[in-house]
């Protein structure tokens, strides 16, 4: 599956420099977005840093994946890995957001005004 | 092309540290949510280069399975912190 670099001529030799371009930049954005879920000092915020994560963060090592795979199957699945997440990834950071303002956690607005540390549910069983 | 594939499988990891410590230091349930979906997505892309690493391609369907079982416990755990129950009735769910 993995080739020998310089063997086959100078066209193999570019898509491995871009597929190892490719999966160091999306390792690169993945550590972006977990220093942004963990710095960033409110529930919404963090939710932009784990899109950055579910979005850049796996497409691109993906796709560089996708360029040294040796054989049309392995690049066909992870097509359809990258389709799947691209899709799943976005619709549960929704449904997140989503279930947190219908249980009233509230954005902290410009002035910083926010209703957040009242609102906020603990991580305990019984609420209900 | 192992180093870079190794660094990349570091960097994942690195990430993945990261979510942890998120959902050991979240005040609220969602952020707990949040970082367990992240290290669910996490896991399937660190199964995808390790299976590069190793020279299998069965790790591929792995990562398709977790991909899609990830999603599914996302969104139950979304229902039971929204409803406070499984249930599929929503006259037994709390409002």
């Amino acid at each position: 599956m993995i080739e020998l670099i310089g063997e086959l001529g100078p066209l193999l030799v570019a898509m491995q420099v871009a597929s190892g371009i490719l999966l160091i930049s999306g390792g690169v954005f993945s550590v972006v977005g977990g220093i942004g879920i963990v710095r960033l000092p409110e529930f919404y915020s963090r939710l932009h840093g784990g899109g950055i994560t579910d979005t850049a963060g796996v497409i691109l090592p993906l796709l560089g994946l996708m360029l040294i795979s040796g054989s049309w199957l392995v690049a066909i699945k992870l097509a359809m890995i990258m389709f799947f997440l691209f899709i799943a990834s976005p619709s549960s950071s929704h449904a997140l957001a989503k279930a947190a303002l219908s249980w009233g956690i509230k954005p902290t607005l410009e002035h910083g005004e926010s209703v957040y540390v009242e609102n906020a549910p603990k991580a305990t069983g019984d609420q209900r | 092309m192992n180093h870079v594939l190794t660094a990349a499988a570091m960097l994942v990891l690195v990430t993945m540290t990261l979510a942890f410590v998120r959902a050991w230091l979240g005040p609220t349930i969602f952020d707990r949510v949040l970082a367990l979906n992240m290290f669910g997505t996490k896991t399937v892309l660190l199964i995808c280069v390790a299976g590069f690493l190793i020279e299998r391609t069965d790790f591929l369907d792995l990562a398709l399975l977790y991909s899609l079982m990830n999603f599914i416990g996302t969104v139950a755990l979304l229902r039971y912190a929204r409803y406070g129950t499984f249930n599929d009735s929503l006259k037994d769910a709390g409002t």
